[in-house]
């Protein structure tokens, strides 16, 4: 395992280890590069994961001071916790349930598939569903996802098959247990699932893939990479030029550090991503670094999302099993007669009790809330996970008093639904709502998106350097070594769940990177 | 498809709940006494009537007819323990309570606890779910309640699952009645 100085003004410098940063690190390394991810949470593994859901929320969840405002339920009812989203080695790809489906071909033009939608902010990104292929087929192989690579399917649990059942008598095609980065048999030097539950707890058997315990221990076998935990970089600094040479950061003692570098990239997730370039502001990047669009820290997505709950006359034990065990594709299209743009997917969720309480209809009491938590063994349920309009004023900035532990200013996370998002999440409600009722269910519950999972758009990438942040690449178009590499680079978010996009990008800009090195461009 | 008896007693909860009432009777003796005595032992700082009218509380937020006051009262244990260190919180919970308690002698002459329906008893605490007070023991109830290990079974609910090797053997898939 590598160990890098200071001092070493040659290395590429990522911050983060989720999906993105974990995967460009491993790969930059893989090609001979020296790598140091600065990481601010810390390591944990399928040794120390625990089967409980508070216990592990405080174990590995980002629990620093944020702040929200806007017209979602959330900021109501979690006000200080926009995201339920990681801070340790591995980043979110600890908490993630494992849905790896690729873009569609429309979703990368949007603004020309949608059209001029009112209110949104909508772009094309500058690539499209070719250029991406090879690189999400090189992202389903790392990843050992199912359905690709000829790795079989993982069986449904009785939360897929209340859905299959459901799904087949409204009449819908593509249902199946999806595309799963989680090993149907043993691969890659790691086991099979054992159906344990708890994939948001950290996979106790590794059978998920992850960025933290697979990707990144890759990288450390070649000697080029560093993995430096519990080290949350505060500010990137630059030189008289405008390139950046280095990041301050501030490790578990609070103790801050200066570690030079040749090339920064930000994979930090979509809130504190824009935080640490609005926060790098100086002379001469007076609005924040890379930020001459104004754009960093806007277009903030989280997905169009919702739950919906049945409640049946007999036992389902949804828990038992994968947490997302299958998906309905079918209303994944855009079909403008169901009266909004963009399309969603219909994946199996279940939560366990603690949770089931905390999120069902969050701060509801009394006999109606009591009766369906008494229903919770007889319950069947799913998420709803589709494209949201991006929005301008749904953004990122930096709260103006309060500070976190190390004097940096907090994070504020506004946003608020476009109607586009509403007129989507109400036809996804009353599908599956026909969907359980046609399978027998007695009560159905309507449930609001719990705190943010999928955190995109804050630096976008864009063909012009006027409309966003990153070029194709994840280039920032104001300093050209400076990269974003995780989610926030998406320009729109499409139906799917980002990671594997966020991987195939990441491998990508991997490649560029190494390019721009050799031929001193960077 | 493997079902699970909501109401069958663990034998480690039967053991717990044999300890705990043994330990009463070695320090209460052999006599009969009433519900809100039984909290005086516990609820040292906010009084057994308070404790009472806190437990109703908690259990006319989250009512299981199934769960025993035991269950309530462990959670209102934090907001003792928080009133034994903080002067101000203390003052805060009794301040609220003879609030909710005029508002309850108001609307239907007595006490909170002393309600006998709970469509009134929630009446009252619609009334004042602005509480600072009510939203604590909502709050607080909201993760105590259904976090307690031992209530987990009665919900059909199995928790950890990975050493016992998951579902791959144990029913993950043997829904039998769709």
């Amino acid at each position: 395992m590598a160990k890098f100085s200071k001092n070493d003004d040659s290395l590429v410098v990522i911050i983060g280890s989720g999906a993105g940063g974990g995967t460009l690190g491993m790969e930059l390394a893989m090609k001979g590069i020296k790598t140091v991810i600065l990481e601010a949470g810390g390591r944990h593994g399928p040794q120390d994961f625990v089967n409980d859901e508070w216990g592990s929320f405080g174990q590995i969840s980002w629990l620093d001071k944020r702040t929200t405002s806007g017209d979602w339920r959330v900021s109501r009812d979690f006000s200080g916790l926009p995201a339920w989203i990681v801070k340790a080695v591995g980043g979110s790809t600890l908490h993630w349930a494992g849905a790896s489906l690729r873009f569609q071909d429309h979703e990368w033009k949007a603004r020309t598939t949608y059209g001029d939608v009112k209110g949104a902010s909508l772009l094309d990104w500058p690539i499209d569903g070719k250029e991406m292929a090879p690189w999400y087929a090189k992202a389903e192989d790392h990843m050992g996802t199912t359905g690709t690579n000829g790795i079989p399917r993982l069986p449904g649990n009785n939360n897929y098959k209340v859905l299959a059942a459901g799904a087949k008598k409204m009449g819908y095609k593509k249902f199946h247990t999806g595309n799963m980065s989680i090993n149907s048999q043993p691969r890659d030097g790691r086991g099979a699932c054992q159906q344990i539950g708890f994939c948001f707890q950290g996979c106790k058997s590794g059978a998920k893939w992850s960025s933290g315990y697979v990707s990144i221990p890759k990288g450390e076998a070649t000697g080029k990479l560093e993995c430096r935990s519990n080290s949350q970089v505060l500010k990137i600094e630059h030189d008289k030029n405008g390139k950046v040479n280095g990041v301050v950061y501030a490790d578990k003692d609070g103790k801050v550090h200066k570690q030079k570098a040749r090339v920064v990239c930000v994979a930090g997730n979509s809130i504190e991503s824009p935080r640490l370039l609005l926060n790098s502001e100086s002379s001469m990047f007076k609005n924040g670094l890379a930020n001459s669009s104004g754009q960093v820290g806007r277009n903030y997505m989280r997905h169009m999302t919702a739950s919906t709950y049945a409640i049946f006359e007999k036992p389902v034990y949804m828990y038992r099993g994968t947490t997302m065990a299958g998906i309905i594709q079918d209303e994944a299209i855009n079909d403008t007669r169901r009266g909004f743009v963009g399309g969603y997917e219909l994946e199996t969720l279940s939560l366990g009790l603690p949770f089931m309480a905390a999120f069902l209809d969050p701060g509801q009491w009394g006999r109606e809330f009591a009766a369906s938590m008494e229903g919770y063994d007889r319950m069947a349920g799913l998420w709803i996970v589709g494209e949201d309009m991006p929005q301008s004023n749904n953004r990122v900035t930096l709260h103006k008093k309060i500070k976190d532990q190390h004097g940096m200013p907090v994070p504020n996370v506004n946003f608020s639904d476009h109607e586009n998002d509403i007129k989507m999440r109400n036809h996804a409600w009353k599908q599956s709502i026909a969907l359980y009722e046609s399978v027998g269910a007695n009560k159905t519950i309507k449930t609001p998106p719990y705190p943010s999972t999928h955190n995109l758009g804050t630096n976008r990438m864009s063909a012009k350097a006027s409309d966003g942040v990153v070029n194709k690449y994840g280039q920032t178009w104001d300093v050209k070594n400076l990269f974003v590499s995780d989610g926030s680079q998406f320009t729109t978010g499409a139906a799917e769940n980002p990671t594997l996009t966020i991987v195939a990008l990441a491998m990508r800009q991997a490649e560029y990177i190494a390019k721009q090195m050799s031929s001193k461009a960077i | 498809m493997r079902v699970l008896n909501k109401k069958a007693i663990s034998r480690r909860s039967f053991l717990k709940t044999g300890t705990v009432t043994a330990l009463g009777l070695t320090i209460m003796g052999p006599m009969v006494i009433g519900k809100n005595n039984a909290w005086a032992a516990t609820f040292k700082t906010l009084g057994a009537d308070d404790a009472a009218t806190l437990i109703q509380m908690a259990r006319d937020c989250y009512p299981h007819d199934f769960l025993a006051d035991k269950y309530y009262a462990k959670v209102i244990e934090g907001i003792e323990a928080q009133a034994g260190k903080d002067k101000a919180f203390k003052s805060m919970v009794s301040k609220e309570l003879k609030k909710i308690n005029s508002s309850a002698k108001k609307h239907y002459k007595v006490n909170y606890k002393d309600i006998n329906r709970e469509l009134e008893r929630t009446d009252i605490l619609k009334k004042n779910s602005k509480s600072p007070l009510f939203k604590k023991v909502q709050g607080d109830l909201v993760v105590g309640l259904y976090n307690n290990q031992e209530v987990w079974p009665k919900f059909g609910y199995e928790g950890e699952s990975a050493s016992k090797g998951g579902y791959m053997n144990r029913g993950f898939n043997d829904i039998d009645w769709l």
